[in-house]
């Protein structure tokens, strides 16, 4: 990958990690943990790969993304933001009762939503009716969502896998977003779903592995789910859940839980010195 | 006596589907691997480029209606109701409901005239279910006419439907001619001594009690509630004030079905005696239909019974 174009992409992410600390610290609740596990992707998506426009979110050719792990909206609406479909300060108002960014994702209410979610399980249902009715209308726009590697136990998911892949639709392509991690423990020690790449073989899609936190990995991976061979593709993306906020990495508790002022303020400390470097690389390069 | 012809209002459902096909290009049909019995596999046959069946997997079937419906697509999610509204309740609140999206739940094989399958398939719920959700519209239509009627008129209206059809043949009481109106309740007989309101198969049963009850000097108004929601409150109201007792009947159960919603209206509105008639918060079981409308007193009988009861509670 180029190398401006990564640097300029770990920047993103790392403000899209602010957002979520701010959303979630203003909101006093949410879910930071799974939020900062995605914002490297949620980067590569909204400021690489996906071919949306701001100033016409309903645009009939876009891209289309459906975030099936709604709960981590944050991130999302921090990509959003960043891109341009409402202004930033809104972030602070997230899960306000006067806001538009409500708790889980609500296509009616946020700009550049393009799926109501929340339920887990449904998401991926509505972006194989995304993908299906590309290839309907012989549209040539490709349909992304994020699933959670604890989400996939939810049967849902596997009734989706098999029509995708029955109906050939190439045109989509999902991220498990491998943190490891759900509300009550390991993903193990709660009902495992591994071996999670065999799983999606099974299914007929084509499987990508990558590390979700490396822009060449990521780069490569989606590139590869470009190709169109009838299948669909599944990149399984090994994350840290909490990645970017030394404190909430790895850690389950910060699954659903807000920081407090002095959390907070490390957080954000912590992500504005990594910004600052990573400006002064870019500055130099 | 003239003989009485008798169609299922699936049938009238698949003719409607079948008129949307030619006129509508926009309209998909999705069904779970039952689509022989809802009927849908008359649009298959027509229209095979813009019929997807999902197999046994109801949920995902209705994500994938919310996808369709999201790229303009008007899409029709075929089951039969214990699995649309029962199955896939939470996807139909969720990704249909909420975002109010354009998806037409075609739900057949309702309630207790399933017959012989029994309890399991015999769905006495739906009504309540779906009535629960914001902003759903619930249609329950009366005959295999208005049944067609209503499924095209649904392909016009841009939001979520709920559509409630039946398995067993039913007599056919509308002309060819009928026009459904999308949320009017219909006076079908004038008569101010008591108030049926009537939905579904049980319409019928209220026109043939209504004749019973003129036997015996009673008249009654008999009107059919094929859009359950929103209720035609007006109507309800006024039949309810001009005949001063009222009696509801339909193939459900009694709580939170169109007894439960007309009870609501008039107790906050016009608080009148109502007698529900209706299956009695209990389980079906196996039978051939006809007989078990009777064993659970959902027919003419019931009504006039019924009728009586109200008529002394004014």
């Amino acid at each position: 990958m180029d190398k401006k174009l990564k640097r300029e992409l770990e920047m993103q992410a790392i403000r899209i990690r602010m957002d979520v600390i701010k959303g979630t610290f203003n909101a006093k609740s949410g879910h930071p943990g799974g939020s900062l596990s995605i914002s490297d992707i949620m980067a590569y998506l909204y400021f690489h790969k996906m071919n949306v426009d701001p100033q016409n979110p309903d645009w009939e050719d876009r891209d289309r993304f459906v975030l099936s792990k709604g709960h981590t909206a944050p991130a999302l609406y921090g990509a959003l933001a960043l891109k341009g479909f409402f202004p930033e300060s809104e972030i602070e108002r997230l899960r306000k009762p006067t806001s538009y960014l409500q708790g889980h994702p609500s296509l009616r209410l946020t700009p550049g939503v393009d799926m109501s979610t929340g339920s887990l399980g449904q998401g991926i249902s509505a972006a194989v009716g995304m993908a299906l009715a590309a290839k309907l209308k012989n549209k040539d726009y490709q349909v992304y969502t994020i699933l959670g590697d604890g989400e996939i136990q939810e049967g849902q998911v596997w009734e989706a896998a098999m029509f995708a892949a029955a109906k050939k639709l190439d045109n989509l392509v999902a991220v498990v977003d491998n943190n490891n991690l759900q509300i009550d423990g390991t993903i193990e020690e709660v009902n495992s779903p591994y071996p999670i790449d065999k799983k999606f073989e099974a299914f007929g899609w084509n499987v990508i592995n990558c590390d979700g936190h490396d822009f060449d990995e990521i780069d490569a991976a989606f590139t590869f789910a470009d190709k169109k061979n009838g299948k669909p593709s599944v990149i399984i993306a090994k994350t840290v859940k909490g990645k970017g906020v030394s404190y909430m990495e790895y850690a389950v508790e910060w699954h659903g839980k807000a920081p407090q002022q002095e959390e907070y303020d490390e957080a954000m400390n912590e992500l504005q010195d990594r910004l600052t470097e990573l400006e002064t690389l870019a500055a130099q390069e | 006596m003239a003989d009485i012809i008798t169609k299922a209002t699936r049938i009238g459902y698949a003719e409607g589907l079948l008129y949307l096909g030619e006129t509508d290009e926009k309209v998909v049909v999705l069904d779970a691997d039952l689509a022989g019995a809802t009927q849908t596999a008359k649009f298959k046959q027509k229209h095979p480029d813009r019929f997807f069946d999902c197999g046994i997997a109801e949920q995902n079937m209705i994500g994938i209606a919310s996808g369709l419906s999201l790229s303009g697509f008007t899409v029709f999610a075929s089951s039969f109701a214990m699995f649309a509204s029962g199955r896939a309740f939470e996807q139909i609140r969720n990704s249909v409901g909420y975002p109010h999206l354009n998806v037409k739940i075609g739900a057949t094989h309702a309630g207790i005239s399933v017959g012989e399958d029994g309890a399991s398939h015999q769905c006495n719920e739906d009504i309540a279910l779906m009535r629960s959700i914001p902003g759903m519209t619930i249609i329950n239509p009366a005959d295999a006419v208005e049944a067609k009627a209503a499924t095209i008129a649904a392909a016009k209206y841009d939001g979520p439907v709920y559509m409630r059809f039946g398995r067993l043949a039913v007599p056919v009481i509308f002309d060819r001619d009928y026009k459904f109106e999308w949320g009017k309740a219909q006076v079908l007989t004038e008569g101010n001594d008591v108030a049926i309101m009537a939905t579904g198969l049980m319409v019928n049963e209220a026109l043939m009690a209504a004749e019973q009850l003129k036997n015996d000097g009673i008249s009654a108004r008999v009107i059919n509630i094929h859009t359950i929601k929103p209720l035609d409150e007006e109507c309800v109201i006024n039949a309810a004030r001009d005949c001063g007792c009222v009696v509801t009947a339909e193939e459900h159960n009694v709580i939170g079905g169109l007894g439960g919603a007309v009870c609501e209206t008039l107790s906050e509105n016009c608080p009148t005696p109502v007698v529900r008639v209706g299956v009695d918060d209990e389980f079906g079981r196996s039978g051939p239909a006809v007989e078990l409308l009777h064993l659970y007193g959902l027919d003419a009988a019931h009504i006039v019974e019924a009728s009586k009861k109200a008529i002394t509670l004014k």
